[in-house]
């Protein structure tokens, strides 16, 4: 359970860690628009060295890095051998009876995995940087324009940080009571497939019921303090866009910019 | 069954920047048939402490021996499962751990995960239920409908249903009412007493741990650093104070006695009994009787 990297935040006080949430926001969003131009060696070192160029500026620790891709490693495994087998172009490089591995095929699959770890670390990076209630601010006021069509931005930006919120406390809850039932010897690592399924039902059971209770104590709690949505609400957190989240979203465009250039 | 831990230190998230460190050096043997307190103010490391009683976590360092079986840092640790059945741990908020659709089915998971059959499963929620001072309509009932203080006394049962030879109690009383405290500490002290089940109990209760364990382990920032019997444990109140515990009612209901009189009684009083006993020793005779 603790070895989850994907949407943790790891507090710090670089540039990046600095930055506006909104401007992160975007960037990571035009970010994973722009990843989609890339189609050859230049532009796709590019991209790697643009990833690279935020992690050092975050310091990240690539081996935390490592550590987070490895729930899409199969993912990524598998669209690899996916365009490997299955794109016939180019030069027919090996054969083994009907498994034929083409050039363009090799290149497509390398090509396709690197956009996919790229994508996955980049995203990574943002929910690494910044903590969740910021990001679900961010989010809110980005979204804001909407409430003119009648999107419910605030309740949905509500409901957003109440899960986030409550992320960290079911994991905790998990492990109790699977601590709990592996003690009266239910077995959760070994035995068939089907008996550990049957495993789970333990601790489904009692995670659901203490979510429930949880969600109804809060709904009560909520009332009690006289919530009534985000109408005429102030804000406790601002936020405060600076000159390097502009810098941030230059670097972007002039990204796009080279990518548009250099690709074939 | 005895339980050895030497030079155990343990490490929460080991290898990730999120690493935190829980126990250092933690060295003790509890021997079998004591009834074994664990105190310490909270975060002292006594719930991690606990769970390395029967291998629900693995030391990072040094080695545990529960019995014969030996779980050291590093290693691989294979039939962890058997060691469980010996060790029953009752953890805090026991009642969280219900599931099953009926408390006769929840007080019979544990011994069927431990291949008894169904017939003694069955008889033993039966027995159990009224050990825990229940009624045994409860049996055909969904545990999501009984009281909580009810709940917790099925979860209890569902424990010892395991037959173990060693309980771990972590806080088992907590959020009870003070009658409720009584009833279930005065059964885990009878099954420790007549069946001669070794007992740990995990607690910040100097009360509990002063009226029914035989041996006290004082717990403190990740150490065990102070040990022995109730009576030595708390006549040295300062000492305790300096691990962020305070002693006793009873003891310090004592302090206040002894500031009056202006000088000691004989013993550290560890019951009202006792200290009444103390007290009427000093009190000058009435005259003419």
């Amino acid at each position: 359970m603790d070895k989850i990297i994907f949407g943790r935040f790891l507090p710090g006080n670089t540039y990046v860690h600095k930055m506006d949430p909104r401007a992160k926001l975007l960037f990571v969003f035009g970010f994973i628009v722009v990843v989609f131009l890339a189609n050859n060696t230049i532009t796709y070192s590019i991209l790697i060295g643009i990833t690279l160029f935020v992690m050092l500026l975050a310091r990240i620790k690539p081996s935390f890095l490592i550590n987070g891709l490895k729930p899409v490693v199969f993912l990524l495994i598998f669209t690899f051998l996916l365009h490997l087998f299955f794109t016939r172009e180019g030069d027919l490089l090996w054969e083994w009876g009907i498994l034929k591995i083409y050039e363009g095929g090799l290149r497509q699959g390398i090509y396709i995995a690197i956009r996919f770890a790229v994508l996955v670390i980049m995203t990574s990076f943002l929910t690494l940087t910044t903590s969740p209630i910021a990001i679900t601010d961010a989010i809110e006021i980005l979204l804001n324009p909407l409430k003119k069509i009648k999107v419910p931005v605030h309740e949905l930006a509500l409901m957003m940080s109440i899960s986030l919120r409550f992320i960290p406390t079911l994991m905790d809850e998990t492990d109790k009571i699977m601590k709990a039932q592996m003690a009266r010897g239910s077995d959760l690592s070994t035995g068939p497939i089907k008996d550990r399924i049957k495993a789970v039902v333990p601790l489904l059971v009692p995670l659901f019921v203490s979510a429930f209770k949880r969600a109804e104590d809060l709904a009560t709690a909520m009332e009690v303090r006289g919530y009534k949505g985000g109408e005429g609400r102030t804000r406790y957190r601002q936020l405060a866009w600076h000159s390097r989240d502009t810098l941030a979203l230059v670097v972007l465009f002039a990204l796009a910019g080279v990518l548009f250039y250099y690709r074939g | 069954m005895d339980i050895e831990l030497q030079r155990v230190g343990f490490s929460y998230a080991a290898g990730t920047p999120f690493e935190k460190r829980a126990l250092y050096e933690v060295d003790f043997k509890i021997d079998s048939g004591t009834y074994q307190a664990i105190i310490g103010h909270t975060g002292s490391g006594k719930s991690t402490v606990l769970q390395h009683f029967n291998g629900l976590l693995k030391p990072t360092e040094g080695q545990v021996d529960i019995g014969d079986y030996r779980i050291t840092a590093g290693k691989k640790a294979k039939n962890l499962k058997e060691v469980r059945q010996y060790v029953g741990i009752v953890f805090q908020f026991p009642e969280h751990q219900l599931f099953e659709e009926t408390v006769l089915k929840d007080i019979m998971f544990g011994p069927l995960n431990f291949g008894v059959s169904k017939e003694d499963a069955e008889a033993r929620a039966r027995e159990l239920i009224t050990l825990v001072g229940l009624p045994t309509e409860v049996l055909e009932k969904s545990p999501f409908d009984l009281s909580g203080g009810q709940m917790r006394r099925v979860a209890i049962a569902g424990v010892l249903a395991m037959k173990p030879d060693v309980i771990v109690l972590d806080e088992p009383t907590a959020g009870l009412d003070p009658r409720g405290q009584k009833e279930i500490m005065d059964m885990f002290y009878t099954l420790h007493k007549e069946e001669g089940l070794t007992t740990i109990l995990v607690t910040h209760s100097m009360e509990d741990a002063a009226r029914y364990a035989d041996d006290i382990i004082i717990m403190h920032d990740g150490k065990n650093v102070l040990r022995g019997t109730p009576r030595d444990i708390f006549a040295d109140a300062a000492t305790l104070r300096g691990y962020r515990l305070e002693p006793p009612r009873i003891v310090r209901f004592q302090e206040k006695v002894e500031k009056l009189l202006g000088h000691p009684l004989d013993t550290v009083c560890l019951t009202e009994e006792e200290l009444a006993k103390s007290v009427a020793k000093h009190l000058p005779k009435e005259r003419g009787k």
